[in-house]
This record gives C-alpha cells, sequence and structure tokens, in this order.
C-alpha cells in the first residue's frame, strides 16, 4: 500500500512538470445507431456523446449508450432458452488543461438486468519537448455486481483495477507513433453464471455421450497488454496505419493482434479500409470436452477462451456535408460516416454441437457476424 | 496483488524519472511547428471518431479473450 502511494506521488511529480500551451478536445457531438448481427445475436441502439468546453480550462464530455440483445447464440441453443436484454450505459467525464498538463476525470455506469458496472477513472497527459511528446498515465477502478436472472438470491461482487502508461511521439513531418502499455488485475467472481462446461458420461440420459456442469473460473485474473501504433502520411494525401499488440493473462492466454488501415481522401468524403487479425492460446482451464464431472479445479468452455483466430475487413466512408466556410449557426463542420466491419472467428477447440455428430467427431465452430455503424457528427 | 504493484512499479518508475527529467530540459524539438501542417491533417487522427472507437473496442472485447493497450472500452458484460 505504501509502495503504492509513494509511486503515484512520484508518478504525479514527473508529469506535473513543465508548462507549455496545450490544447483541450474539440467541441463536437455524435450520434450513432450500431447493430451487431452474425452466429443467431443481433445487437443494436444508439451512442449519443456530446462534447463542450467551458471556460478555456475545462471541457466536459458525456455519453449514453444502449445495447438491445437479442441472443439464440451456440452458447444459449445448446445449454438454454433464447433471450432479449437491455443494458444501457451512461459515462461523464471532464479535462482540465494547466499549461501542457491535461488531467481527465470520468465516470461510467452500465445496467442490465444481470450486471451493473460502475467504473471511475483518472489520467494525466504532459506534453513535452516543444509538443513532440505526450505522456500519458491512467488508472482505472472498477465495482461491478453479477447477478442471475432466475436466482433472486444470487449476487457476486467483481472489482476491476486497470494501470495504464501510454507514449505518443511525432517522429517526423509525416509520422506519429503512439506506445501503450496497461495492467489489469479482476478479483472477485469472473465466471458467467449461465454457462456450462462438457463433460463425457456414457450413462447420459438423451444418448448423446456427454452432459452439462456449471462453469468454475479462478477468483483473481492479471492481464498485461503492450499496443504499438504508427500512422504515416504518404506523399499523395492519404494516410496508412500500422498497429500491433502483444497480449498475456494469468490464464495463460496469450494473444497477437495485428491491423493495417488506409485512409483515402477524395473530394468531401474520405473512404478507410482496415483488415484487422488477432490470434490467441486457450486459458489453461478451458477445455470442449472435459474426460468426467468435476474433472479439474477449475473449468470453462466460454468460447472466447478457445484458442481462436479472428480476422476483420472494415469499410468505412465519410462525407463532411458542412464545412466551416459554409457552416449552419453555431455549426461549424458535420458529417455522416457509415461502416461495416466483417468478422469471422476459427474456433480451434470449440465444438459445434448443433451439428448433433458423434461425440469427438463434431465439426469446429466459425462465427462470421457484421458490425454497421451510421453516424452524424457535428463540430461547433 | 503487491507482486504485482512491484512488477509495475519496476517498469514504470524508470520511465517516469527519465520523463520528468527530460521534461524539464530544453531539447531542441526536430519537427518545428511549422512543419506539422500535414500530421495537423484530420485523415493523420489517431483517434477521430471516439464514439465508433469505444463501440468497436468492446465488441471485440466481448468475442475474444484479450483486451486492453488500446486505451478503455465500455463496462458491463455483453457475454453471450
Amino acid at each position: 500500500m505504501k509502495l503504492r502511494r509513494g509511486f503515484w506521488l512520484l508518478a504525479l511529480l514527473a508529469i506535473v512538470g513543465t508548462a507549455r500551451a496545450s490544447v483541450l478536445p474539440e467541441d463536437r457531438a455524435d450520434v450513432l445507431y450500431h447493430l451487431y448481427t452474425g452466429g443467431g445475436v443481433d445487437i443494436d441502439g444508439p451512442s449519443v456523446l456530446v462534447r463542450k468546453k467551458v471556460g478555456n480550462s475545462v471541457s466536459l464530455v458525456g455519453n449514453y449508450y444502449v445495447d438491445m440483445v437479442s441472443s439464440a447464440s451456440i452458447d444459449v441453443i445448446t445449454t438454454a432458452s433464447p433471450y432479449t436484454e437491455e443494458r444501457k450505459q451512461w459515462s461523464l467525464g471532464m479535462d482540465y488543461l494547466r499549461g501542457n498538463t491535461t488531467m481527465r476525470v470520468g465516470f461510467t455506469s452500465s445496467e442490465e438486468s444481470d450486471y451493473d458496472a460502475s467504473t471511475y477513472n483518472f489520467s494525466v497527459s504532459q506534453d513535452m519537448f516543444g509538443d513532440l511528446t505526450t505522456l500519458t498515465l491512467s488508472y482505472a477502478l472498477g465495482d461491478d455486481l453479477v447477478r442471475k436472472a432466475d436466482d433472486p438470491t444470487f449476487e457476486k461482487d467483481l472489482d476491476k483495477q486497470i494501470y495504464g502508461v501510454g507514449l505518443t511521439q511525432i517522429l517526423t513531418k509525416n509520422l506519429i507513433a503512439t506506445v501503450n502499455f496497461e495492467t489489469a488485475t479482476d478479483e472477485g467472481y469472473l465466471n458467467n453464471p449461465y454457462r456450462s462446461v462438457r463433460y463425457v458420461n456414457a450413462s447420459d440420459p438423451l444418448g448423446r455421450g456427454y452432459s452439462f456442469e456449471g462453469e468454475l473460473y479462478p477468483n483473481t485474473r492479471t492481464s498485461n497488454a503492450v499496443g504499438v501504433r504508427a500512422r504515416y502520411f504518404l506523399p499523395y494525401r492519404a494516410a496508412i496505419e500500422g498497429e500491433y499488440r502483444y497480449f498475456i493473462d494469468t490464464w495463460d492466454l496469450e494473444g497477437h493482434t495485428a491491423s493495417l488501415t488506409y485512409v483515402h481522401p477524395w473530394r468531401d468524403f474520405t473512404f478507410t479500409g482496415k483488415f484487422r487479425y488477432h490470434d490467441q492460446t486457450g486459458a489453461h482451464f478451458y477445455s470442449d470436452l472435459f474426460p468426467r464431472a468435476q474433472a479439474t479445479n477449475f473449468r470453462g468452455r466460454d468460447k472466447e477462451l478457445s484458442p481462436l483466430t479472428s480476422y476483420t475487413f472494415k469499410l468505412k466512408a465519410s462525407y463532411a456535408f458542412l464545412n466551416e466556410d459554409q457552416s449552419w449557426g453555431f455549426l461549424k463542420k458535420g458529417s455522416i460516416t457509415a461502416s461495416v466491419d466483417m468478422l469471422s472467428i476459427d474456433y480451434h477447440d470449440f465444438s459445434d454441437l448443433t451439428a448433433n455428430a458423434v461425440i469427438g467427431e463434431e465439426p469446429l465452430y466459425l462465427l462470421d457476424a457484421n458490425v454497421f455503424q451510421l453516424f452524424f457528427s457535428f463540430w461547433y | 496483488m503487491e507482486k504485482n504493484c512491484l512488477t509495475i512499479a519496476r517498469i514504470l518508475l524508470p520511465l517516469l524519472v527519465f520523463g520528468g527529467l527530460l521534461g524539464c530540459s530544453n531539447i531542441e524539438p526536430w519537427v518545428k511547428p511549422y512543419e506539422r501542417d500535414k500530421l495537423a491533417d484530420p485523415i493523420m487522427a489517431l483517434d477521430s471518431d471516439p464514439v465508433s472507437t469505444s463501440y468497436l473496442q468492446h465488441v471485440f472485447e466481448s468475442r475474444e479473450g484479450a483486451r486492453g493497450g488500446e486505451g478503455a472500452a465500455g463496462g458491463g458484460c455483453g457475454c453471450n
């Protein structure tokens, strides 16, 4: 505890050093509609974000976000019944600028019928070397409550902490890069209370050769992630960006994520294409089929913890219908953006039980999903 | 938990002290303010649409086992 206090004091002393001119984020509002569809799941809803400066040194931001879920996913149809659900999330934040230092505080609340999450976050950024370098330190504290729809007595806590450090660096007249490191610790109930694992049971009354029992996860998880990103301005006014992230955690899950983005403006349009690749190993307590009931201390069959490879191809087009030289009243700029992300996930150890194949010979599950977004943005 | 804090401190403290000391020194910026017109172009913004970025981060964190290293995502579960 003493070490932690000393660490933060030193961090603040190191960051709140020199003072030079820096800027607050632009005043803007975004109204977004999102739709995720695939694998028997449809999730859609709005997200509204408004940011406004107050005076010269404070900027306030608010966001309201809704997920309306209709789920008949592979997990749901093999062990439970399809359901509908709604999640509402709102957040408030404030940026305070003093010289070249920006401090941010924020609070996010998320509510659904069986899961409540509250997150408090704080960060401090310092611009250095004639604004070529920005160093950011961040901390977030999450306080979640997990419940179960069919059991009103079920209530479990989950505490989360995230420590982050980031460095953004202008490298040349055409190149900017950023490095982010994050450590996250979770402590509490990490299971999904509805999910089950599968085990071999020769005397299964349904004649499938297997049965299901509840998952049992460890109560702690610590993960480390480091991400590197660089964006380069091409000679003919277009941009290219490369990104890589390495992830590892105490559940033995190790992941590599890489992406390549190309941005091409044309008149009042901006077109973006992106390819993203993710590959991960499975958690040490994950198994598609356990040899018997209660075979191990911890057990899970959550397909997100299975070894998997995912591919995402993105297309995005944005049209600026309002520029600064033709502003409408207090509105300076406006744009409309549409995008689609085509997601495909190959699970390397998660069987598709809907195929009704002989035990041990089921085909592996493959998820294809599309994510659509349509949003208006205004600057004022 | 204590071990975790120690690991973080070991990584971050030298970086912070180094950054703090350099922040007080007079390093000449090698890209002058008048040479940053291309970097100021909207197509060079690292996060031009924050509302869209945080939504997609939430989608990927719900569908994959990895998290972090890219900034904060939304709360809640959204697991099934």
